[in-house]
Formats: C-alpha cells, structure tokens, sequence
C-alpha cells in the first residue's frame, strides 16, 4: 500500500486494520477525558470535537458498519454523559450516524491518505453538526444554526487536527 | 421468518440504535406546555388509533342503536300515535265543555242578573234551510212556553224573535234577515231609531236624518216601544255612516255573535214589558219588571 490517497473499488483490496487490546476503548475514554478538561484552560479548544475525531477514525479503520456505529453510540452517550446541560443521546445519535458511515465509506476507499482524513474529517464535522442542530431543532425545539463561519473554521481545524492525530492513533495498530 | 440480508444489518442495527436514543432523549425532555416529550409522542402515536378505534365503535353502536335496537320501535310509535290521537279528541272534548260551561256560566249569570225578566234557556239545534232566510231552530218549543213573536237574546245582545214554534222546537228569526226589525236607540243621545237586517251580517240604523248626529262606534240598544224587547239590551255598534238621500245609511255590527249561535235565552212573554224610568244607556239593563221563576237549561 503506497501512501497515496489510493481509490479502489472492491473490498477484498482494502486493508481491515486490527488494534492492540484495549486501544479502542482507552484512546475513547482519552478523547472524552481530554475533551472534559481541555476547553476548561484553552477557550479555542471548545472548536475540536476529540471524540468525534477517535470515532471517525476506528469506523475508517476498522471498516465494520456495525463495529462502527456502535463505537459511536457509546461514545456519543458517554460525551451526553459527561456534559449535564445535554439530554442523553444528542451526540450519541450524531456519533452513530458519523460511525456508520466513516465505517461504510472506509469499506470503500483506503482513507490513509492525509489529504483524503483531512476531507473526510471535515465532511463528518458538518455532518456531525448536522445532525446535532437537526435534533436540537426537532427533537429539544432549542435554536441552533445549521452552518455558519465559525463552524466551518471548526470544520477545517478538525481536520487539520485530525491528519496529525490519526497519524499518532495509526501507531496503535496491530502489525500484521 | 425472513432473514435480513447481512448488507442490511448494519442498516438495521443503526436504524434500532438511533430508534432508542430518540426514545431516551424524549424521555428526558419536558416541554413546557406538553409535558415530556415522549408522552406527547405516545399520546399522538396512539391517540389515532383510539380515534378510528372511537370511530368503529361508535359507527357499530349507532348502527345498533339506529337500527337493530329499533326493531321495536315501530309498534311504540304506532302505540304512541295512537295514544296521542286518543290524546287531541279527549283535549278537543274537554276544550269544548269548557267553552261549553263557559257560556252557560255566561247565560246563568245574565239570568239571575235579570230575575225580573222571565226566560228560559235553549239550545240552537240548527239552521235555517234557505240562503235567503236568516232563521235558526231551537231545541226547546211550545212545551216549554216559547211562543211566536217572543223575543231572544244572549247576553251580549240581541238575536232576534220567535217566527214559528212546535211542541219541542221553536224557529227564530235573526236579526240580520231582511224582514227582521227591532225597536232602538243611540245609547248616548237617547234617539230612536228602527233597525233592521238587510240579508247581510250587518245590520242597519235605519230613517236617520242626514242633520242627526250619528258617529262611528255609537253603541245602539233596544229602545223598548217594539213590546218585545226590554229597554236597553245591546243590539250594536255604528261601524258605517255614508250619507244618503233623504236618510243616511247606516251599518250595525250587531253586539251578539249571530254567525256562532249555540245557546240562547227565550224572553217568555208575550205583554208589553214594563218600562223603566231609567234613562241611562247602560247596555244589557232590561228594564221589563215582570218576574217568574228561573227555568233550569236544556241539557
């Protein structure tokens, strides 16, 4: 496999990567505790979603629909946990749908190419913004913007953020 | 039972998972006005099906209570007709006694408010068989002492005089007939004048000159000088005045209801009645002083 974005169609080319125990569920319970606690001293780090990045990733890598969005309800409950002004299930809807189709679009295409994280991070980011003003607005009938500038600069910083972070997640795999 | 095709789990299981978690986040949120949402989901989940469930049933019930429950019906509606037919006759019945008693207690009254004056009571049994003729028959004749030319009242005035009289029956000539005449006066001013009928409901004030003073509404009554009627018993009021060449023509009303006759009072005497000294023009005072015992009514 080169390092280039690589476009294959067909399953049987694309690489269903394993990981070392416990990294799914340590790098999870790292992404929430770090996203708790970082915006308490850096305000600008209220931009990055941490936990929606991780889920991205192992539904990329692990490429499994159900692994996937199943990855994402537990951590999008945990998330809804961890953040008392919102009702269970908020995110943990929004990080399903997000596992589900990183997982889907990672049986696809081989995602190992920065270029190819960095857009499909951002694509989830808005997806995943979607989805949560989507349920705000029906669901909670509470005000929230579907996009806006600030948004899509999350949008991009997650994306740059998620090239590096990947690259350091991708050092959890387990070497065939 | 089919199973899912292994490309559709996934889509199952994502549709299941994101199924509960709208579930578990309505049941945390509270609307305001609604209550939690999820039993404003429950209630608007359900409620359709209690409304056509509401529907069927109450399409069923009024099925069965329109149709089925109603198999009787018809013999209770004929029933109640009929009861309610039986119902109008005996309301009718006793409506017209009560009319009935009404007027005799009328007669009784004006009987024992002239003592003096001896009459009986009879019954109008018909009509006269001519158009031409204004007559009815009464129920009482000769037996009862009516004899020809005697007059006959009610109590709202006059009627008319006997012309024919038969053992048990006795005719009476109305004062509407054209052969027919009484004895009159203007109750105000006193004037005398004859009346008679011209074969119509009115009847007519009749040789008044066009100097007299005759107006609108003047109540006319009996003057007396006929021997048949007493003084002062109503015959009309002047509803008509036209002049007229050399009298003027004057139209009656006559005070007693000749078209609706059903009881009347028979004056029994044949004498000139007594005149009274009174001058007034109080209606329905015969003055004649001549007394016999009160006859009981035909029944």
């Amino acid at each position: 496999m080169n390092g280039a974005f690589d476009l294959r169609i067909g399953e049987s080319h694309i690489e269903v990567h394993k990981f070392r125990t416990g990294a799914i569920l340590i790098s999870a319970l790292l992404a929430l505790v770090i996203q708790a606690w970082f915006p308490l001293h850096f305000t600008r780090a209220s931009l990055l979603d941490l936990p929606l990045l991780v889920t991205i990733y192992f539904g990329l890598s692990r490429r499994n629909p159900s692994t996937g969005l199943l990855l994402g309800t537990v951590i999008g409950l945990m998330q809804d946990s961890l953040t008392p002004t919102v009702p269970l299930g908020l995110y943990g809807i929004a990080k399903t749908i997000i596992g589900y189709l990183a997982s889907s679009i990672g049986a696809r295409l081989d995602t190992e190419h920065p270029a190819a994280r960095f857009a499909l991070t951002a694509g989830f980011f808005i997806v995943h913004q979607a989805v949560v003003a989507l349920t705000r607005r029906i669901l909670l009938a509470q005000p929230e913007p579907w996009f806006n500038l600030h948004l899509f600069g999350a949008a991009l910083l997650n994306g740059i953020i998620a090239v590096f972070l990947f690259l350091l997640l991708d050092r959890l795999r387990r070497q065939s | 039972m089919a199973a899912i095709p292994s490309r559709h789990k996934s889509l199952v299981l994502l549709a299941g998972v994101i199924l509960l978690q709208v579930l578990l986040l309505a049941m945390q949120i509270k609307r305001d006005s609604q209550g939690r949402l999820i039993r404003t989901w429950t209630v608007g989940a359900v409620s359709p099906f209690e409304r056509a469930g509401s529907y069927v049933f109450g399409s069923f019930r009024d099925t069965w209570r329109n149709y089925f429950a109603l198999r009787g019906t018809k013999k209770d509606n004929d029933d109640l007709r009929r009861e309610n037919d039986a119902l109008k006759l005996r309301v009718a019945q006793l409506e017209g006694k009560a009319a009935e008693a009404d007027r005799l207690a009328g007669l009784l009254h004006f009987r024992q408010s002239q003592t003096d004056v001896p009459m009986v009571a009879a019954r109008v049994i018909g009509g006269g068989a001519s158009t031409a003729s204004q007559t009815i028959e009464l129920g009482r004749g000769e037996h009862d002492g009516i004899r020809k030319n005697m007059g006959v009242i009610t109590p709202d005035g006059v009627v008319g005089k006997v012309i024919e009289t038969y053992p048990n029956t006795a005719q009476v000539l109305l004062l509407t007939d054209r052969e027919s005449g009484v004895g009159a006066m203007l109750a105000d001013s006193r004037t005398q004048y004859p009346v008679g009928g011209v074969g119509e409901p009115l009847i007519s004030l009749k040789y008044v000159p066009n100097d007299d003073d005759v107006s609108v509404g003047a109540r006319v009554v009996t003057s007396g000088m006929d021997k048949i009627f007493p003084r002062d018993l109503p015959v009309g009021t002047v509803t008509e005045i036209k002049p007229g060449n050399p009298f003027k023509q004057i139209r009656i009303k006559p005070a007693a209801n000749l078209e609706r006759l059903e009881e009347v009072l028979v004056l029994l005497t044949l004498h000139p009645l007594k005149q009274s000294d009174s001058t007034s023009a109080q209606p329905a005072t015969p003055a004649a002083a001549n007394s016999a015992p009160p006859q009981v009514p035909n029944p």
